[in-house]
C-alpha cells in the first residue's frame, strides 16, 4: 500500500532474509487455515460436483461428468428456489432507501440521536435464530401480533403470513429489512458526516432547493457507501438460510419460501445427495462471483469519489 | 438596511428549521419504536400466561406477570448445556484465534516479505466466498476426522484466525508510524517481542472491538453448528433454542420459547449496550474504507 522501495531480489541482506522468514511464520496459521478450510474444500466441491456421490458410495467410481449440472438445469425446485432468492432481494433497495432517509434525519442537530441510532441498531446485533423465532410468533396466523393488530384495525382476519405462498415472501422481506436496516443507517450516517457542509452552503447560494441538493450532492457523495451496502447485501442475500429454516415448515407451502442455500442444505443433508449439493454450491459461487464482478465493472459509472 | 432584513429572514428560517427538526425527530422516534417493538413484545410474551397469549386479542402488558417460565428454562439441562457448549467454542477461538489474527495482521502491516500483497489479497478474497460453498466438503472432512461428535469442527477452524479481523487490525496498524518498528530493530528487539510489547498495547482497543464482534458471531452462529454437530449433547445454544421452538410451539408454550430466546440474546445485547460506541464506530468505518 505505502509505496516502499522494492529491494532487489538477488541481493537480500541477511537481515531482510530473517525478516522475511519471520513474517512468513507470523502469517503461516491463517494461510494454512485458508488452504485447509477454503482452498481445499472449494477444489473438492468442484470435483465432487461431477459425481453421483452420497457420502456412502465411492466418489470416484460414481463420476458422472456434467450430469449433475444438466439435471439442475431441468430441476424445477432449483429454479423455484433461485426465483425466491431473487424475490427476497427486493428488500435490499427498500432497506437502502429507508436507511438513507433515516440517516439524513439523524444527520441533523436533534437531541437524543444516539439513543435513536441504538434503537435502530438493536435488531442487527440480535441473534438471527432468536429473532426468527420471535417473528414466526409475530406472524402467527391465529394469535400473532400482526394479525391481532389487523383484526383490531379492520375487523377482518389477517393473511396466513407464513403459510401462504405469496405472503410468506412478503413476511420474509419485511423481516430482512427490519433485521438489516440498522447497518444501512450507520453506514449512511458515516458517509453523510463525511460530506463537507460548505457543499450544501454553496448550493444554497446558487439557489438549489432541497430536492436538487439531495439529488446532486447527497446521492452522488454517498455512492461509495451505497456501493458497499449493495455488494455486501447481495452477497448476503444469496446466502439466506436461517430465517427460512426457523420460520417456515420445511421451506413453506409448496417450497414457496425456500432459497438456493436452503435447497442445497436440503439436498445434501436431508437427502444425502452430496455430489448434487456440491454442484448447487458451485453454481451458487458462480452466481455470486458474476454479480460481484458486474458490480465492480459498473462501479465507475455511478460511484463518485470525494475528489 | 438590507442586513436587518437578512437577519429577520434568517431568524425565520431557523424557526422554520426548528419546527422541521421536531417533525423529523417525531418521525425518527416513531420508526425507532416500531423497530424495537417486536423485541418488547418478545419480552412481554415471555411473562404472559398461556390464557393471555392465546386470547387472540391484542395485549402487550402481561397480566398477571409470570416469571416461572424463566426458571423453567434455566432448569432444563439441555439449555444450560447449550450455554456451556457455546462458551466452550467461543473462549478457545477468541484466545487462540485472536492471537493468530493479530500476529498475522502485524506481519502484513509492518514487515517486508515477498508475495505479501498477493497473499493478503488471496486471504481477503475468502470473505466473499459463501460458507454454503465449502460446507459440504468441510462436513465430509470433519466426519472423516471423527470430529462430528465433538465441538472441534467449530473450534479448530477459528483458531487459524479470522480474515476480517486480520483486515481490520492491519488497517489499524498501518496508521501507526513505522519509526517504532525501526527503533525496535535498532535496539535489537526481536520481531515477536516488538509485536507483543510495542504493537500489541497500541492495538488493544481495536483488537477488543473485533473480538467482541467475533464473539457475537460465534454466539449467534447457527448454520455451521447445525451441520457439524451430530450429537445432541454438543448442541450450542442457538441450535437448542431452535429445537425448543419446534418442540414447544406444538404445545403452544410460546412464553417458554420467548423466555429461552430472551436469555439467549442477553450476552450479545449486554456487550452491545456496554460497548456500543466502539462497535458502531467499527461498523461505520467498514463502509468508508
Amino acid at each position: 500500500m505505502s509505496g516502499k522501495t522494492k529491494q532487489p531480489k538477488h541481493k537480500m541482506s541477511a537481515m531482510a532474509k530473517k525478516e522475511e522468514r519471520t513474517a512468513w511464520l507470523f502469517i503461516a496459521l491463517p494461510f494454512l487455515g485458508f488452504l485447509l478450510f477454503m482452498a481445499y474444500p472449494i477444489c473438492f466441491a468442484v470435483f465432487a460436483s461431477m459425481s453421483k456421490w452420497t457420502g456412502m458410495n465411492s466418489l470416484v467410481d460414481n463420476f458422472c461428468g456434467l450430469q449433475n449440472y444438466i439435471n439442475i438445469f431441468h430441476d424445477e425446485k432449483f429454479w423455484k428456489s433461485l426465483l425466491t432468492t431473487i424475490i427476497y432481494l427486493i428488500g435490499i433497495p427498500i432497506g437502502m432507501i429507508l436507511g438513507l432517509l433515516l440517516a439524513m434525519g439523524m444527520n441533523r442537530k436533534i437531541p437524543g440521536i444516539r439513543l435513536l441510532r441504538t434503537m435502530y441498531y438493536v435488531p442487527v446485533v440480535s441473534s438471527l435464530v432468536a429473532v426468527s423465532i420471535l417473528w414466526a410468533w409475530v406472524y402467527n396466523y391465529d394469535y400473532g401480533l400482526f394479525n391481532s393488530i389487523i383484526k383490531l384495525l379492520t375487523g377482518h382476519h389477517g393473511p396466513n403470513w407464513l403459510g401462504d405462498e405469496f405472503w410468506v415472501k412478503v413476511a420474509l422481506i419485511i423481516f430482512m429489512v427490519w433485521k438489516g436496516l440498522g447497518t444501512s443507517i450507520i453506514l449512511y450516517l458515516a458517509g453523510l458526516q463525511n460530506i463537507p457542509r460548505n457543499y450544501y452552503e454553496a448550493a444554497s447560494i446558487d439557489g438549489a432547493n432541497g430536492w436538487q441538493k439531495f439529488r446532486h450532492i447527497t446521492v452522488p457523495l454517498v455512492s461509495p457507501v451505497t456501493f458497499y451496502i449493495l455488494i455486501t447485501s447481495l452477497i448476503g442475500g444469496f446466502q439466506v438460510f436461517v430465517e427460512v429454516q426457523v420460520m417456515t415448515n420445511k421451506g413453506g407451502t409448496n417450497y414457496s419460501a425456500a432459497t438456493v442455500v436452503y435447497y442445497l442444505y436440503d439436498k445434501a443433508f436431508s437427502n444425502g445427495q452430496l455430489g448434487y449439493g456440491c454442484a448447487l454450491a458451485v453454481i451458487l459461487a458462480i452466481i455470486i462471483f458474476i454479480i460481484t464482478a458486474l458490480n465492480f465493472a459498473g462501479q465507475d459509472r455511478w460511484v463518485k469519489t470525494m475528489d | 438596511m438590507s442586513s436587518k432584513k437578512d437577519l429577520a429572514s434568517s431568524r425565520l428560517v431557523s424557526k422554520k428549521e426548528k419546527i422541521f427538526n421536531w417533525i423529523i425527530f417525531v418521525l425518527l422516534l416513531l420508526g425507532a419504536v416500531v423497530m424495537v417493538f417486536p423485541l418488547i413484545y418478545m419480552i412481554a410474551t415471555s411473562f404472559m400466561t398461556k390464557n393471555q397469549i392465546l386470547s387472540g386479542t391484542l395485549t402487550i402488558l402481561p397480566d398477571p406477570i409470570l416469571i416461572g417460565k424463566y426458571s423453567e428454562v434455566l432448569k432444563k439441562g439441555q439449555f444450560i448445556n447449550g450455554i456451556f457448549n457455546s462458551l466452550k467454542v467461543a473462549i478457545p477461538v477468541l484466545i487462540i484465534g485472536g492471537f493468530t489474527s493479530s500476529l498475522a495482521a502485524f506481519g502484513f502491516a509492518k514487515m517486508r516479505f515477498r508475495g505479501k500483497n498477493a497473499l493478503f489479497l488471496a486471504l481477503l478474497a475468502t470473505i466473499m466466498i459463501p460458507f454454503a460453498v465449502v460446507m459440504i466438503p468441510q462436513y465430509v472432512m470433519f466426519t472423516k476426522l471423527g470430529w462430528t461428535n465433538t465441538l472441534l469442527p467449530l473450534i479448530i477452524p477459528g483458531c487459524f484466525g479470522n480474515v476480517s479481523i486480520i483486515f481490520f487490525l492491519r488497517q489499524n496498524l498501518i496508521g501507526i508510524p513505522d519509526d517504532l518498528m525501526e527503533a525496535a530493530k535498532l535496539d535489537g528487539c526481536g520481531y515477536f517481542r516488538t509485536f507483543l510489547q510495542i504493537f500489541m498495547p497500541l492495538m488493544k482497543g481495536a483488537l477488543a472491538t473485533q473480538l467482541m464482534l467475533w464473539f457475537m458471531g460465534i454466539w449467534n452462529d447457527y448454520l455451521a453448528p447445525t451441520i457439524f454437530l451430530r450429537s445432541e449433547k454438543n448442541w450450542t445454544l442457538q441450535v437448542v433454542i431452535r429445537s425448543f421452538n419446534s418442540y414447544y410451539a406444538i404445545q403452544s408454550d410460546y412464553a417458554l420459547i420467548m423466555a429461552a430466546s430472551v436469555i439467549a440474546m442477553i450476552p450479545t445485547m449486554a456487550l452491545f449496550f456496554i460497548f456500543q460506541r466502539m462497535i458502531i464506530e467499527s461498523i461505520a468505518i467498514s463502509g468508508i474504507k
